[in-house]
């Protein structure tokens, strides 16, 4: 881990994470690898129209996530944080059903869920944490209840000017919020070193300012404690701190990409380096944290809970179409009424 | 309250009638006294923009605000559109009612994302769980010779983007009661406020947000009377259809087409999405001549829609086509030619008659 400035807050009377936690990392790990390689099968079973796989970003996603406080915190996600929402407790179905092409923001409930809409435009929602993080500042609530904002994004939105502006607002504003990269190499087939002036988004942060820290993004435990440590900088009034989890997008960008013609499986193989799951793996066998039985068991549940979720989304029907018409104001306007009263007559669903 | 906020004390020449206060005020002091008083009434409403705080605003319409209610509730953020109105989805989000500016209209184009795929949909993307009520004030349209990106008309823009309402008070009474509606809605709204009409003068009646001024017939309530549009002018030949700052020159011409014996009835818009179609009805249905009038640019802009919208209702009594006086298809242009752009009194003059000449073939 490499830091640049200095965390005001790094949580070092933090306890080391136990080992019910570590296991709890990695059955959460396994659920989103299973889960997300089951997604990419469904789309080619024509069960989803299409799918951002996350796969060799479960240790960055899981690892963060699982940091967030659920009373008093809010996540800012893109299409591709699954691993977050799962390690958040999402009602899963909920937010797979995005990719059913049922709602585009996910069924789920962003307020209950601390977890807004599932997003499209990358670095779209940055400025949103900064706002949110900023209402915290505004609430007048004691510090220990304020929550902190974590907003994801990866090598190819950081390149937008909106995460330009975001870090600078927040920075001025002492707002407190996580701005969270997944820098997995790839933005579809362009890949960082074509994307990232400098080589790091997280040593833009010194700019700004900001506390930053780039980590292992394959490394859960690593993530975790990172993501950890700049909560409690944040939570302690210390505006906002970038992480930079350095992991690598195994998969397609989407079930629609072809990755063979940008990189050949050579370069893949390289890229990617050790499997985030396999490794973590490995260590808690060789610390004796866990074992075989823990790990088939681990395996069962994921593929059980990835059969539930299939068959939720399965079961999802589509969504009346009444509701294009009634979602889009809370209080519509004459015409959009006028609107949806011809589309019913038209469609014969008087 | 600030004594540099002479904005929001009561003007030198106001008059109170009983308990129905109707005082004198130019447009700015109007804006600035709603935004004072939404900012007593809902302490989760935040304003903010650039200059809006200490400077209070280049046209001082947030003047005074930040002294009398705090540095929290009325601030000044850097210089970047995107991301005032990116934190406005946030502060939404969190409970809030943020009242941002954008200091100049063509300022806006720059937070066209945030505004367009955020403010616009996170209603319909959360279903209905994340609501925008955002004020988005944006100084607009022509005709104080400034310059370039200054003189934009953008209500076409907003109006065509699903999930934003767009308003524009031509007076400092409307501004004052429409400013107050908007801010209390649960969604956003693009209010935009004709630069070239802040100082000037009109009364202001507090009490009363529609004093005999609604639509006589549309049998609306108090709030109906601010959801609709407005007659400004009663006549039976011809209907001028006008929002914004042109609704004072339309009225203008009115007096003008008066000495040759043409009564022009001036119907003031106000709300731009939704627009009340009835009302376009009801006068057009009268006067059985309408012509458009506005600053944008002819193509596309609101005076199609507004065309369309009284050819659908009044086909089968209207003497001609609907007329449009509009700016050309160009870039606004320098403050030198500002005046050969903005519909002027003899280019609305010509359009008047033109459909009152028109001849079926």
């Amino acid at each position: 881990m490499t830091t640049n400035n200095v965390l005001a807050a790094v949580d070092e009377d933090a306890a080391p994470l136990t080992h019910e936690q570590l296991r709890e990392l990695y059955s959460l790990m396994a659920s989103v690898r299973h889960l997300d390689t089951a997604a990419v099968a469904w789309q080619r079973q024509g069960i989803i129209p299409g799918y951002a796989p996350q796969i060799g970003q479960e240790a960055a996603q899981v690892g963060s996530g699982y940091a967030v406080d659920r009373t008093r915190d809010f996540v800012f996600p893109t299409y591709r944080e699954m691993g977050v929402a799962r390690a958040m407790g999402l009602d899963m179905v909920g937010y797979m059903s995005t990719h059913k092409a049922t709602w585009h923001g996910g069924m789920y409930n962003p307020l209950e869920s601390r977890f807004a809409p599932i997003q499209a435009v990358v670095a779209g929602s940055v400025l949103h944490a900064v706002g949110w993080a900023h209402g915290q500042t505004l609430s007048g609530k004691p510090d220990d209840e304020r929550g902190v904002a974590m907003t994801y994004f990866g090598d190819g939105a950081s390149s937008q000017g909106d995460v330009h502006e975001a870090m600078n607002f927040a920075a001025v504003m002492k707002a407190p919020v996580v701005f969270f990269i997944q820098n997995n190499g790839w933005a579809i087939s362009v890949p960082t070193e074509r994307q990232v002036a400098g080589g790091s988004v997280a040593a833009r942060a010194a700019g700004y300012g900001i506390p930053s820290l780039q980590v292992d993004g394959n490394d859960v435990v690593a993530v975790h404690e990172a993501t950890r440590s700049a909560f409690a900088h944040c939570r302690a009034g210390n505006g906002p701190v970038v992480i930079e989890a350095m992991t690598y997008r195994r998969g397609p960008h989407s079930t629609a990409d072809d990755p063979g013609r940008y990189r050949t499986l050579e370069e893949e193989r390289l890229g990617a380096g050790e499997d985030p799951l396999e490794r973590f793996k490995q260590r808690l066998l060789d610390d004796g944290i866990a074992d075989n039985a823990f790990f088939a068991d681990a395996q069962q549940q994921a593929q059980e809970e990835e059969e539930a979720i299939r068959a939720g989304i399965e079961a999802l029907a589509p969504r009346p179409g009444a509701e294009m018409f009634s979602l889009v104001f809370q209080e519509p306007t004459p015409t959009l009424q006028s609107q949806a009263s011809d589309w019913r007559k038209e469609s014969e669903h008087v | 309250m600030s004594e540099t906020a002479t904005a929001l004390s009561v003007a030198p020449g106001s008059v109170t009638m009983d308990t129905e206060p109707v005082l004198h005020l130019s447009m700015q002091q109007a804006l600035n006294r709603a935004l004072d008083e939404i900012l007593a009434d809902n302490p989760k409403t935040v304003i903010f923009g650039e200059d809006c705080g200490r400077l209070g605003g280049v046209f001082r319409i947030t003047d005074g605000l930040q002294a009398k209610h705090g540095e929290e509730r009325v601030f000044d953020t850097p210089l970047a559109e995107s991301a005032i109105l990116g934190m406005s989805v946030g502060l939404a989000m969190a409970g809030f009612h943020p009242i941002p500016e954008v200091q100049f209209d063509g300022f806006a184009y720059p937070a066209i994302n945030q505004i367009v795929c955020q403010i616009a949909r996170m209603n319909y993307r959360s279903r209905g769980t994340l609501p925008m009520p955002i004020t988005l004030r944006v100084p607009s349209f022509g005709g104080i010779r400034a310059p370039e990106h200054h003189g934009e008309s953008l209500e076409a823009l907003f109006a065509h983007v699903p999930g934003l309402k767009v308003v524009s008070p031509s007076t400092p009474h409307d501004a004052y009661h429409l400013l107050k509606y908007a801010a209390t809605r649960p969604d956003p709204v693009i209010f935009m406020e004709p630069k070239s009409r802040y100082w000037q003068k009109g009364p202001v009646d507090l009490n009363s947000p529609a004093p005999g001024q609604a639509t006589p017939d549309a049998g609306m309530d108090d709030a109906g009377s601010l959801t609709g549009a407005r007659v400004a002018r009663e006549g039976r030949h011809l209907t001028l259809v006008a929002w914004g700052a042109m609704v004072a020159r339309c009225l203008q011409v009115a007096e003008l087409a008066a000495e040759d014996g043409i009564d022009v009835e001036v119907l003031d818009l106000r709300w731009l999405k939704p627009i009340d179609a009835e009302a376009l009805a009801r006068s057009v249905g009268k006067t059985r001549r309408a012509v458009v009038v506005h600053e944008a640019p002819l193509t596309s802009g609101l005076g199609a829609e507004v065309a369309q919208l009284i050819t659908q209702h009044c086909f089968q009594t209207l003497k001609a086509p609907v007329e449009r006086v509009t700016g050309f298809d160009v870039p606004y242009p320098s403050g030198d030619l500002e005046d050969e752009y903005i519909p002027n009194i003899d280019r609305i003059l010509f359009g008047i008659q033109r459909v009152l000449e028109y001849r079926r073939g």
